[in-house]
């Protein structure tokens, strides 16, 4: 085997959330009015561009989450040791499927700064020319156009000829795409294949499937056009000590989805839990519940979050023996400021879970259920679990873009990822100090601001969506 | 009512107790100070000799709970619980690592971070609550769709962007305002002016939509329709009525940060070099000050139960069928 798989704590807690997603897929399509709510988001032109958007951000992740350590070139055995080749060994690297796909984007480095689909390098420096003597200006870059003969010359016409290549391309897989997508929905519609057609480019279907073909239409473009042309130019330019900043955005995406969803899957356990239990059984158990949860509450959460990564630091720091790559280091640091967060936001969610059980408890079939002595636990999880998921539901996707939002802030402010860890906090903390440059380095910023721009606008969007079809109250 | 505030004054005093207890647990039973003895000296140069002084000039050399080589009531306060977590409650915070005392300190940042807090918070009440009134005002039109989607939009941008593109435009291209700094008195303007237009901005998105969320819910009520039936205008529908009616939830979200104003915002306050706590905290953040994040953290625990307690006053000044028992 060429290589050594390799799953990080975060990596089995990321396939654990997909294994769940895809049983509770199963489990809503055996359940009428789940799958009525469902079809409600479904049927929202937004919902489906948002679900479309946020797909791609999660392929992107788990390409990042297949994480493993390449086998290390064989060691040429000096001539007449013993033993031969010894056991295989494997670089202290850990990679990801993402970086492999990457690998161009990865590998070729500058020296530093280049601006976006540059071909010289940002600063001047001192170029020995070949006749002897030297001069004061700006270099070539090693990578980025290197393909060009005369860049000034060939550039604009190998853009745009590779443009629109890659626009070739993508309207190739959107076109299949779009063919697959009307025989699915055309199977078991009862129509013809030509009405099908014609009600998915006017947008009559049921689901609102032009909207999400429209979105995935401009993906695919995004993707196809960056296929042909990242790998000779920086699309996005490179940072200070030149990396590509498209693949460093490609990289935050993972770190920023981790963030967004382990945080709620670690807390949501306890929320549910105690909020329940506050709110069914009472007494002392509601009395400790509000006093825990009031006193995580009293304290102003950054300053929770900066006490505790502060001292998860300093028990990482002090155990370097724990971890055997830095990988696994960042990884820990990651999971466990995905529990800080966790613990200092599941009060929220309990909070409404008690004042739902409350609600619940008075109910004539839960008192019914009581009255023919159905078990505490059993009234727990038949009655009052079900009736509350919607709240979880809810609570799950509006957290989401908080906490992408919340991770860049942390990790601007230094409590957020561990430093190595490439996310959009330290993407920003980076570029952040190119700002004052002469003249100024923006495409960092601009590729770190679009990138989590699109994640949480469509994650707000799906949010927005969810809830209006989950709340009954907006029915 | 004075019956009731005295209840909830002595009910805070077992929050703050856990908050203290968290604290202690967080910052010495999960770490003991050999363990921030040996960060802040830096590994290599930890010898059992430099982490010994390390501890004792910072008074981190006594034993946690009960200190067995004292006599009477100093078993129990001559130990680091007593020093480093009960004097809190007196409002002792001690010293920070630079030597300065962190209680002097406080009280000198405190003035700068309302100077920039309490303009941002009014004035972004005023600009969320009049933009969603507009938007109910014109609710069902085009002009609420985009208000809202425009909502959204800022909702979506991290407050980091406001901060680094506010600066940028305004500052440096326009060069309207210095990019950061601060000075006392009057003078304090200009360099305000900028930090106070960023918060704003940056919060109102979600704030609009929220309040304009409640708006939408109160005006569905039946006295609102019994108001129009009555021959009120839209206009005075909503200032006279849905105003003040949705006032309750409003000031449950508003009325528990007004004390914490004096904490300061952590990321405007550093990037605006601010002298105020919010930059406080972050530097100590930083330098990995154990004593000054204590001592804020305690500080925001008893102003966030003093925001609790003014929530609950508040309550009767807007609602008069709200009584506190």
């Amino acid at each position: 085997m060429g290589f050594q798989p390799v799953v990080l704590w975060t990596d089995l807690l990321l396939f654990v959330l997909l294994a769940t997603a895809a049983a509770a897929v199963f489990y809503v399509r055996a359940n009428e009015p789940l799958r009525e709510a469902w079809r409600k988001v479904g049927r929202r032109p937004a919902g489906m561009a948002a679900a479309t958007i946020l797909l791609a951000f999660v392929t992107i992740g788990v390409l990042d989450s297949l994480h493993y350590r390449p086998l290390l070139p064989a060691v040429d055995t000096p001539v007449g040791a013993v033993g031969g080749q010894g056991p295989p060994r494997y670089s202290t690297e850990v990679l990801s499927v993402l970086d492999a796909v990457l690998e161009p984007l990865r590998l070729q480095t500058e020296k530093t700064y280049s601006a976006p689909f540059a071909w010289q390098l940002y600063q001047r420096e001192t170029i020995e020319l070949p006749g002897g003597g030297q001069v004061r200006d700006y270099p070539r870059l090693v990578h980025g156009a290197s393909h060009l003969e005369d860049p000034v010359a060939d550039k604009d016409a190998d853009l745009s000829r590779r443009v629109l290549a890659g626009l070739g391309q993508a309207l190739f897989a959107w076109l299949a795409t779009f063919v697959v997508l009307a025989t699915l929905v055309w199977r078991g519609s009862g129509l013809g294949w030509g009405e099908i057609v014609a009600a998915l480019l006017a947008g009559r279907t049921v689901l609102a499937w032009r909207a999400a073909l429209v979105t995935l239409g401009l993906i695919f473009a995004i993707v196809a056009i960056c296929i042909e042309l990242a790998p000779l130019y920086h699309v996005l330019g490179t940072d200070k000590v030149g990396q590509d900043v498209l693949y460093l955005a490609l990289k935050s995406v993972r770190t920023a989805l981790v963030i967004g969803t382990i945080t709620t899957l670690v807390m949501m356990p306890f929320a549910v839990a105690l909020g329940i239990a506050a709110g069914y059984l009472g007494g002392w158990v509601d009395d400790a519940v509000q006093y825990v949860y009031t006193v995580l509450n009293a304290i102003p959460g950054v300053l929770l979050i900066a006490a505790a990564v502060l001292m998860m630091q300093v028990v990482i720091d002090t155990h370097p023996q724990w971890f055997d790559t830095a990988a696994e280091r960042s990884d820990a640091r990651l999971l466990a400021l995905c529990f800080i967060l966790g613990i200092t936001s599941w009060t929220g969610l309990a909070r409404l879970l008690r004042g739902e059980t409350l609600k619940l408890r008075e109910l004539e079939y839960v008192q019914a259920a009581r009255a023919f002595g159905v078990r505490t636990p059993a009234i727990l999880r038949r009655h009052i679990l079900p009736n509350v998921m919607h709240i979880v539901m809810i609570a799950l996707v509006m957290d989401f873009s908080g906490l992408v939002l919340a991770e860049a802030v942390l990790s601007y402010v230094g409590i957020g990822v561990d430093p190595t860890t490439i996310s959009f906090g330290t993407m920003i903390n980076m570029a952040r100090a190119e700002l004052a440059r002469e003249p100024m380095v923006w495409w960092s910023l601009a590729a770190a601001f679009a990138f989590m721009f699109v994640l949480v606008l469509a994650a707000n969007l799906f949010a927005d969506v969810v809830r209006d079809a989950f709340d009954p109250r907006r029915g | 009512m004075l019956a009731y505030l005295v209840r909830r004054a002595l009910y805070a005093i077992p929050i703050l107790i856990g908050v203290n207890l968290l604290t202690f647990v967080l910052f010495f039973v999960v770490n003991s100070p050999d363990d921030m003895a040996r960060m802040h000296i830096g590994v290599k140069r930890a010898t059992p000799e430099a982490i010994e002084r390390w501890k004792v000039e910072r008074g981190y050399d006594k034993p946690m709970f009960v200190n067995a080589a004292a006599e009477g009531s100093a078993r129990f306060t001559d130990t680091i619980f007593f020093d480093k977590s009960l004097r809190m409650f007196a409002l002792e915070f001690g010293r920070a690592d630079d030597g300065r005392d962190i209680g002097q300190e406080i009280r000198d940042r405190m003035g700068p971070s309302l100077a920039i807090a309490l303009p941002t918070f009014v004035l972004s009440l005023f600009v969320s609550i009049s933009f969603a009134l507009l938007l109910v005002f014109f609710r069902a039109t085009y002009l609420d769709f985009w208000g809202v989607v425009l909502c959204v939009a800022m909702m979506s941008i991290s407050s980091l962007f406001y901060i680094i593109g506010g600066q940028w435009l305004v500052s440096k291209m326009w060069a309207l305002v210095p990019i950061s700094g601060y000075a006392p008195g009057l003078d304090a303007t200009r360099f305000l002016v900028l930090p106070v237009l960023i918060s704003v901005v940056a919060g109102m998105g979600s704030s609009a939509r929220w309040y304009r969320t409640i708006f939408l819910e109160e005006i569905s009520k039946d006295y609102v329709r019994t108001a129009r039936a009555k021959g009120l205008s839209e206009l005075a529908v909503l200032f006279r009525h849905v105003l003040r009616n949705a006032l309750i939830p409003i000031l449950t979200g508003v009325v528990v940060v007004i004390p914490l104003l004096f904490m300061g915002s952590l990321l405007v306050e550093s990037f605006f070099a601010i002298p105020g706590l919010g930059s406080y905290t972050i530097d100590a953040i930083n330098a990995q000050d154990f004593a000054v994040v204590r001592a804020m953290v305690f500080i925001g625990s008893v102003l966030y139960i003093i925001g609790l307690i003014l929530t609950d006053i508040s309550y009767t000044l807007v609602d008069p069928r709200v009584r506190l028992e």
